[in-house]
């Protein structure tokens, strides 16, 4: 099996992905609007001001949607879940969901869910799981 | 009373669609291209403006001789080409150019081409693409469990949806898929990716098609049926990280699209005889009905399922029987036009009685964009 895919990196998201390898899941939050925000860009998407700031999420979420992916993917072996997580500070992000099977009995809409971190060679991808090993 | 500024006046898909391997992308085009003129009995020489997507505008013009004042390369997935008619209508209103031909190509199956048509998106490969959700049937998804679970869309419900356009693909010489299905055959085909089955799914298909647009009032002047369009239409889009859509149970493209399309046009919904809807999966129609205003939200899955919208129901919808059983090359906002001029021309073998009103309404990449614009019979209204 090849190697999963590894982000291409860019400088206005390196600061997302050291925060990552240093295991935090890192967010950025418009002071004005008093909302965070995702993906990662030096401006806040809401009302365009670059007076933004770099919070660490609390790593909390529920689980949002998801799809079981039955189709091929580098490094993956299917069936596979891929999911839409809902941070707890209001901002969706996709993940695959760890430590529970691909099974719609085991993934339940809006359950409780918690980061974690897969590594990918020198790159730690966030990753959400079922909160406190539930499942 | 208005007038219609602007008419279709050729329209012709590939001579062939499904297979088509003796033709390159580019060959599509043409082939498209060349069947679209001798449809209105023009010739390379005649037409000044040139819009495609998905596919370098420019060696279109070249490969087919054209000298244009005017061209368009929009390129935001399948509803480009809907979008691109209410380009063209506005480039001829403003005198950019006087005879507009849009072309499609896609060989989507055989996979005679260079590139994929859509731009890749840098955050999406960073963000969603690593986590695995690489093609379409797994993008393309994702935000249905939610929509299931706030609306109560069911999975017979999606499955309906294509049950009901295969009867309407059975009219249609021309459909890859004609033999009737049922509720228990969808949800028994392979799983894609939970919960969608494979006959929920799109074909993928080689093939192309192509319009030719001029004013109202050179309309007359063709031998074909002249299709006005009524009003300018609709466009926005929300882009391409699906995960990042304001609601998973609508589409906020759609939603201002389509309002755009029907304030401009002066339409209720009651008005409208005829509605194409792009289904590259069987959950957009239901989205479409929903966010076009068709249905309140969370209707539109019970509204198909009841059978409105089949052979004889009050609302006839995606009559080639849609992306899922007549094809999809990959950008299918074309075919879906088509459809719409053939039942304007009163010659779609799925035709419905009287109809004088289309709306034409199309999804670019996965919730990304979306585009409408409305048809007509009459030239004042």
């Amino acid at each position: 099996m090849s190697e999963r895919q590894v982000p291409t990196i860019y400088p206005e998201t390196r600061f997302y992905w050291d925060g990552a390898k240093a295991g935090k899941l890192l967010l950025q939050s418009c002071p004005a609007c008093d909302k965070a925000y995702f993906p990662p860009r030096p401006f806040c998407p809401a009302c365009g001001s670059r007076d933004v700031e770099v919070i660490e999420a609390s790593g909390k979420g529920t689980l949002y949607s998801y799809i079981i992916n039955q189709l091929p993917a580098p490094g993956y072996e299917p069936p596979f879940t891929v999911a839409v997580v809902m941070l707890e500070e209001g901002v969706k992000m996709v993940s695959n969901i760890l430590d529970c099977p691909p099974d719609p009995e085991a993934l339940i809409l809006d359950m409780p869910l918690e980061v974690t971190f897969e590594q990918r060679g020198e790159i730690a991808v966030p990753q959400f799981k079922p909160a406190g090993g539930a499942q | 009373m208005s007038r219609a500024t602007v008419a279709i006046v050729g329209a012709a898909e590939t001579t062939k669609l499904g297979k088509v391997p003796e033709l390159s992308q580019t060959g599509l085009h043409a082939d498209a291209a060349l069947n679209a003129m001798a449809d209105c009995g023009l010739t390379p020489a005649d037409i000044d403006g040139v819009a495609t997507g998905g596919h370098d505008v420019a060696e279109i013009i070249q490969y087919l001789g054209i000298t244009p004042t005017w061209y368009d390369g929009t390129s935001v997935g399948g509803c480009s080409f809907i979008t691109l008619v209410r380009h063209a209508a506005a480039a001829i209103q403003q005198g950019l150019c006087t005879t507009v031909l849009i072309t499609h190509g896609e060989s989507g199956r055989s996979n005679n081409r260079s590139h994929r048509p859509i731009f890749p998106s840098m955050q999406q490969q960073e963000f969603e693409a690593i986590y695995g959700p690489l093609v379409p049937p797994s993008r393309f998804t994702l935000p249905v469990m939610r929509k299931m679970k706030d609306d109560g869309l069911t999975e017979e419900q999606l499955a309906m949806v294509a049950v009901v356009q295969r009867e309407w693909a059975g009219f249609h010489p021309r459909a890859t898929m004609r033999d009737p299905i049922t509720v228990d055959d969808v949800l028994n085909s392979k799983m894609i990716a939970y919960p969608f089955r494979l006959m929920m799914c799109c074909l993928v298909s080689d093939g192309g098609g192509a319009l030719i647009l001029t004013s109202a009032d050179r309309a007359k002047d063709f031998p074909t049926k002249p299709v006005y369009l009524r009003g300018n239409g609709g466009e926005s889009a929300e882009g391409p990280m699906i995960s990042q859509m304001e609601s998973f149970s609508s589409s906020k493209a759609f939603r201002v699209s389509g309002k755009a399309a029907f304030e401009s046009a002066g339409i209720s919904h009651s008005d409208v005889d005829h509605l194409m809807i792009y289904d590259a999966f069987a959950h957009l129609p239901i989205y479409g009905l929903e966010d076009l205003g068709f249905v309140g939200r969370g209707e539109g899955g019970a509204f198909i399922a009841e059978g409105n919208t089949r052979p004889g129901g009050k609302l006839p919808l995606n009559t080639n029987g849609g992306g899922l059983s007549y094809m999809h090359s990959g950008m299918y906002g074309m075919y879906a036009l088509q459809e719409s001029v053939r039942q304007m021309r009163g010659i779609s073998p799925a035709q419905v009685e009287g109809a004088k009103l289309s709306v034409c309404h199309g999804v670019g990449g996965m919730f990304s964009a979306a585009a409408t614009v409305v048809m007509t019979t009459e030239e004042q209204w």
